[in-house]
C-alpha cells in the first residue's frame, strides 16, 4: 500500500476534514486504488514528453492595468455566512 | 564562544499598479473595507484571473537593476493554506520557476563596498486584512476585508550573506532605494508597502556549515529590523552557550516589548503542496521585451551617487546621503541649478535641511521650502546681505512660515550691517567699554580678539559684516 492512514489524518488536517474511524479505513483504500489505477500510466515511456500544466497550449495572456468599478459590497457580503459593518465576519483568529 | 550571524532577508514590496495582480480592482490603501473586491478577489466559483501586464514589467525592472537573471519559461502556483484572509483557501504566487533568479545588491559597510546575492524576485497576490479588535464586544469573532487581496507583490529573497543587524539594515535601505528610483514601489513601510521577514541563524565563527534558524516576521522599519534582529542574535546566543538547541520555527517581533514570541505550533502541519496554477497559463519573456524594459530604466541609486561625485566633486558621504531618495536627488540638482556650489548646497541639505525635515518626521517631497528659495537665501549670503549665522535663523523661519529669505530679512530688520561707520562707532564703544581687556589684548592675550567679536556683534545682533568687524577691530586695537 502507497498511502498509509497517518497520510489520509495528515491530508484531512490540511483540509480542515474530520472523518470518524471507519471514514479514514475506506479512504485509504480508496485512495489507493485510484494511485494504483493511475500508475498504469507509468508503464508508458515519457521522456520525450514535456510535463503537461494546462490543457490548453496559450501563453502570455494579459490585461492592461485599467481600474474597473469593484463588484457592490452589499453582494459579496450576501456570499458570507456572517458580516459585520462591511467585514466578513469569522471565527476568532488567536495571533 | 564567538557566533557569526548568518542572516538571509524576505522582503514584500507592492507594486504600484492601478489595479490588481489577477483583476480590474483598484489597488487604493484606506477605502471602506471590502469596497475594492470582485469575485476574482474572493476566490467566488467560476471566476478566472487574467495577468497584470504591467506588474510583469515591474518586475523585470526590479530585476534588471538588482543584476537579476530572466527565465525564459516561467510559471504560477498555488501556495495552499487555511487562513481566513485567504479566500480562495490558496495564495496564487511562483514556485519552481520564477521569473527572475540569481541577482545581487552592492552595500556601503564601515565605507567598504559588500555585495549581496538575491536568490529570487517572484511575484505573487497579497492576502486579505483580519481585524481582531473591534471595540466593544470583545472576542468571539475576526473580522475580513478584502480589499488587500490580490494587490500585486514581488518577493525578493535575499542569499544569505548577511552577517549583522547594520548590514541587514543597509541592505534594505538601498534595496527600497532602488525599488523607489524605478517608480515601481512607494516604499510605504507603514501602510506596508515594503515588509520583511528575516531568517537568521548562528555559526561559531570559522564555522562553514549553518546553524539551525528561525524566521522572525512581522518587522516593519529599519529600526525594527535592526532590533529584532539585535534580540534574535543575544537570545540565540544565550542558548548555544548553555548548551541547548535552536529550535525552527517563526517567531513574531514584538515592536513594544522589544523582543520576539514563539508562534508555537501554528505552523505545524505546514504543507503548502504548491502546483502549477492551471487558471493562469505560462509566461514566456523573449529577448526584445527585456531589452525594451531595460531601456526605460532610469539613473539607479549606485549610478547616481558616483556621478555626484565625479560631476560636483563632492565627498563620497555627501552623496550617498544625497541619493537615498530620488526626490531628494532631485532636489539638491535643482538647487544646483539655481545656485551652482555643489557643497554649500550639500552642506545646508544635508545638515539644517534634513534636520527640520527629521524633527517634523517628513519626507523631503514634503519640504516646505523648494529647492529655489534654498537657493536664493544662499545667495543672500554671498551678496553680503545675510551672515552665515543669520542666514541659519532664517532658514528655520522660512521652513516654518514658507515665506521666501528676503522677504524674512526685510520684515526683521536682518540685513546684515555692512556700513563702516557704523560698525567702527560701536567698534569704538566697545573698547571704550573694556578698558582693562584692551590693555591686556596690547600686553599679549591675544585670545581676548573673539571676546571683542562677540560683543560687538551682541549689539549689533548679529548684523554686522563679521569680516568689517575683524578689519576694524585690527585696526583698534
Amino acid at each position: 500500500m502507497k498511502i498509509t492512514r497517518e497520510e489520509v489524518e495528515h491530508v484531512a488536517l490540511l483540509a480542515r476534514l474530520k472523518f470518524n474511524e471507519k471514514e479514514k479505513e475506506r479512504f485509504t483504500l480508496q485512495l489507493n486504488s485510484i494511485l494504483q489505477y493511475m500508475e498504469k500510466l507509468g508503464e508508458l515511456d515519457t521522456a520525450y514528453v514535456e510535463p503537461t500544466f494546462h490543457a490548453i497550449a496559450k501563453t502570455n495572456v494579459f490585461r492592461e492595468d485599467v481600474v474597473k468599478p469593484s463588484f457592490p459590497r452589499d453582494l459579496t457580503l450576501n456570499n458570507a455566512p456572517d458580516g459585520h459593518r462591511g467585514l466578513f465576519q469569522v471565527p476568532k483568529i488567536i495571533e | 564562544m564567538e557566533y557569526e550571524p548568518v542572516i538571509g532577508l524576505e522582503v514584500h514590496a507592492q507594486l504600484l499598479t492601478q489595479s490588481k495582480i489577477f483583476c480590474n480592482c483598484s489597488t487604493r490603501f484606506g477605502e471602506e473595507p471590502n469596497t475594492l473586491t470582485c469575485p476574482v478577489c474572493t476566490g467566488s466559483p467560476g471566476s478566472l484571473p487574467v495577468l497584470n501586464k504591467k506588474v510583469v514589467e515591474y518586475t523585470l525592472r526590479a530585476a534588471l537593476a538588482t543584476h537579476c537573471q530572466i527565465a525564459p519559461y516561467s510559471l504560477f502556483a498555488r501556495k495552499n493554506y487555511f487562513y481566513p484572509d485567504l479566500p480562495k483557501g490558496y495564495q496564487i504566487s511562483q514556485y519552481e520557476l520564477p521569473l527572475t533568479v540569481d541577482g545581487y545588491i552592492d552595500i556601503q559597510i564601515d565605507s567598504q563596498k559588500k555585495r549581496i546575492g538575491i536568490i529570487r524576485i517572484h511575484m505573487e497576490e497579497d492576502a486579505g486584512k483580519l481585524i481582531h479588535d473591534l471595540s466593544s464586544e470583545q472576542g468571539s469573532h475576526s473580522y475580513v476585508d478584502f480589499n488587500r487581496t490580490g494587490v500585486p507583490l514581488i518577493e525578493i529573497v535575499s542569499a544569505p550573506d548577511i552577517r549583522s543587524s547594520e548590514e541587514a539594515s543597509a541592505y534594505l535601505r538601498k534595496l527600497r532605494a532602488i525599488l523607489m528610483f524605478l517608480d515601481i514601489c512607494d516604499g510605504n513601510m507603514e501602510e506596508g508597502s515594503f515588509r520583511c521577514d528575516a531568517n537568521i541563524s548562528l555559526r561559531p565563527t570559522g564555522r562553514k556549515a549553518f546553524g539551525v534558524k528561525t524566521e522572525i516576521k512581522n518587522i516593519n522599519s529599519f529600526r525594527n529590523v535592526q532590533r529584532a534582529l539585535e534580540f534574535e542574535i543575544r537570545r540565540q546566543t544565550a542558548l548555544l552557550d548553555q548548551g541547548e538547541e535552536v529550535l525552527q520555527e517563526t517567531r513574531l517581533w514584538d515592536a513594544g516589548k522589544g523582543v520576539t514570541i514563539s508562534m508555537r505550533g501554528k505552523e505545524e502541519a505546514h504543507d503548502y503542496r504548491y502546483f502549477p496554477d492551471p487558471d493562469l497559463v505560462p509566461l514566456l519573456i523573449n529577448p526584445p521585451w527585456i531589452e525594451e524594459i531595460r531601456a526605460t530604466l532610469p539613473e539607479l541609486p549606485e549610478a547616481k551617487k558616483e556621478r555626484f561625485i565625479r560631476e560636483y566633486g563632492i565627498p563620497e558621504y555627501d552623496a550617498e546621503i544625497l541619493t537615498t531618495s530620488k526626490s531628494l536627488a532631485n532636489y539638491y540638482e535643482s538647487c544646483l541649478g539655481h545656485y551652482p556650489k555643489p557643497k554649500i548646497v550639500s552642506n545646508w541639505i544635508m545638515s539644517e535641511l534634513l534636520r527640520e525635515l527629521k524633527k517634523d518626521d517628513r519626507e523631503i517631497e514634503e519640504c516646505p521650502v523648494p529647492a529655489l528659495h534654498l537657493s536664493e537665501m544662499l545667495k543672500l549670503i554671498d551678496e553680503g546681505i545675510i551672515s552665515g549665522k543669520i542666514a541659519k535663523s532664517v532658514f528655520e523661519e522660512m521652513y516654518h512660515s514658507g515665506k521666501r529669505a528676503l522677504e524674512i530679512v526685510r520684515e526683521k530688520g536682518l540685513v546684515q550691517v555692512s556700513d563702516s561707520a557704523e560698525i567702527e562707532k560701536i567698534v569704538g564703544e566697545v573698547l571704550s567699554a573694556n578698558p582693562e581687556k584692551v590693555e591686556a589684548y596690547r600686553k599679549g592675550k591675544e585670545k581676548l580678539f573673539g571676546f571683542f567679536v562677540g560683543q560687538v556683534m551682541k549689539a549689533t545682533q548679529g548684523k554686522a559684516n563679521p569680516q568689517m568687524v575683524n578689519e576694524l577691530l585690527k585696526k583698534k586695537l
